[in-house]
């Protein structure tokens, strides 16, 4: 069987079977026995989880101008009953006025709260979690497969210096406070649903109450570790043609011999650039989580992209939606970092001999480098001649 | 290995002086618990 149609039909199945059932809209609904209120199809509808369009409802707030006589019903709040009121209240169309002062304190029912909820306990869980899962079972069938990539011939005994303390500090920096804000933000996002059934909520409340001081005050750590990675680095991050050379050889995992590299390779520089753009993205969605109700990005940003793309996302958002698209989007970023720093921290230990020695001490294997960093060790070596002549 | 132990007790420094520095800004968000005056919002 061809492996490639084989490849898609597995994912085709595993898509469906894993996959909530997609949203249809729910039909056409004949309102006028109610007037134009909610009727039971609707409610039948939204039980079906089809898709159900609320305008008949968010948009049916009363009117001001149909004021009916004091005798009559409805006289004391004009045209407006209690239901258009809350409905009013619900979707954010009210004219309130409030004691009380501060961010979204005239927000009193937040329509949007819901979704963001099943969101994150739904499909952010189900498919970060499985994502995590899934490339820690092919990293293992890759350990089995291909084995701890090894140094031909065996190492040289003599080492060359990789990375300056300096650039140690800013990894371990980035990577220890990585880890830290990853383990207390899976904590956090799934401690509840995962935790509490084993230890129970005693336990748990002190473990997400340390969960949640390291999570957001070590964070500054990492955006520090972040700026000093890419201060350091990024003259050696820029693209070339070196690099499709060395994805065309897949980076030499697989068959014989290295492809050339200078100091990083392109598979070095994926994860650069990943950490880079990801974590720059994953701090300012953090920031705007830290500092509740200050920071406010989404609606800005639907705004360019529907500009640029033609896109229908809304523009007008209301604080808590906000809050809202930040943590949704913190969590995601934060799994596809997840995802990829895990395969970096296994090909950085366990998946390759010699590896770990750039990051431990800083001084490699010379025949390591020579294997993976070729043209680095010749621009060194070059260089230390050019010194001592 | 001191690097890494370095930068490691480095993030728990930052950490620590995150939430002194913080609170002398006023940031209520950084207080574990409520007061009359400093509501956790989070």
């Amino acid at each position: 069987m061809n492996i490639k149609f084989f490849g898609a039909a597995v994912l085709a199945l595993f898509t469906c079977v894993s996959s909530p059932s997609w949203a249809e809209d729910a039909p056409a609904v004949d309102r006028t026995a109610t007037g134009g209120a909610q009727t039971l199809q609707d409610i039948m509808a939204r039980q079906a989880e089809l898709k159900v369009d609320e305008t008949f409802r968010s948009g049916n707030l009363g009117a001001d101008n149909a004021v009916p006589a004091a005798t009559e019903a409805l006289g004391a709040q004009g045209g407006r009953s209690d239901a258009d009121t809350y409905r009013a209240i619900r979707y954010n169309a009210a004219d309130i006025t409030l004691q009380a002062r501060g961010p979204a304190a005239d927000v009193l029912i937040q329509d949007g709260g819901m979704r963001w909820y099943e969101l994150r306990e739904g499909p952010v869980v189900t498919y970060g979690g499985g994502a995590l899962l899934g490339m820690l079972g092919l990293l293992v069938i890759f350990y089995l497969v291909r084995g701890r990539i090894m140094i031909d011939g065996g190492p040289a005994g003599t080492t060359i210096e990789r990375f300056k303390a300096i650039e140690r500090f800013g990894h371990w920096l980035l990577a220890g406070s990585f880890v830290a804000l990853g383990v207390t933000g899976l904590l956090t996002l799934m401690g509840r649903s995962f935790l509490i059934p084993v230890i129970g909520h005693d336990a748990f409340a002190s473990i997400a109450a340390l969960s949640k001081w390291v999570h957001n005050n070590i964070a500054w750590a990492f955006m520090l570790g972040l700026v000093m990675t890419f201060v350091m680095w990024i003259a050696h991050n820029i693209p070339n043609k070196l690099d499709w050379q060395w994805i065309k050889a897949g980076g030499g995992i697989f068959g014989k011999g290295h492809p050339s590299a200078k100091k990083f390779n392109a598979g070095q520089k994926i994860i650069f650039w990943t950490v880079m753009l990801l974590g720059a993205s994953v701090s300012l969605s953090g920031l705007s989580l830290l500092f509740p109700f200050e920071i406010f990005m989404f609606a800005d940003t639907f705004a360019v992209i529907n500009s640029v793309f033609g896109t229908d996302f809304p523009t007008v958002l209301a604080p808590h939606e906000e809050m809202q698209f930040a943590n949704i989007w913190h969590s995601i970023v934060a799994f596809v970092m997840m995802v990829a720093i895990i395969a970096h921290i296994y090909i950085g230990s366990v998946g390759m001999e010699g590896a770990y020695d750039a990051m431990g001490n800083g001084q490699v294997d010379l025949e390591w480098a020579r294997q993976h960093h070729d043209l680095w060790v010749a621009e060194v070596e070059a260089k230390q001649k050019g010194d001592q002549s | 290995m001191k690097v890494m132990l370095t930068a490691f007790v480095a993030a728990l420094a930052i950490a620590y002086g995150a939430t002194v520095v913080l609170g002398q800004m006023g940031w209520s968000s950084a207080e574990q618990t409520s007061s009359p005056t400093s509501v956790r919002l989070d």
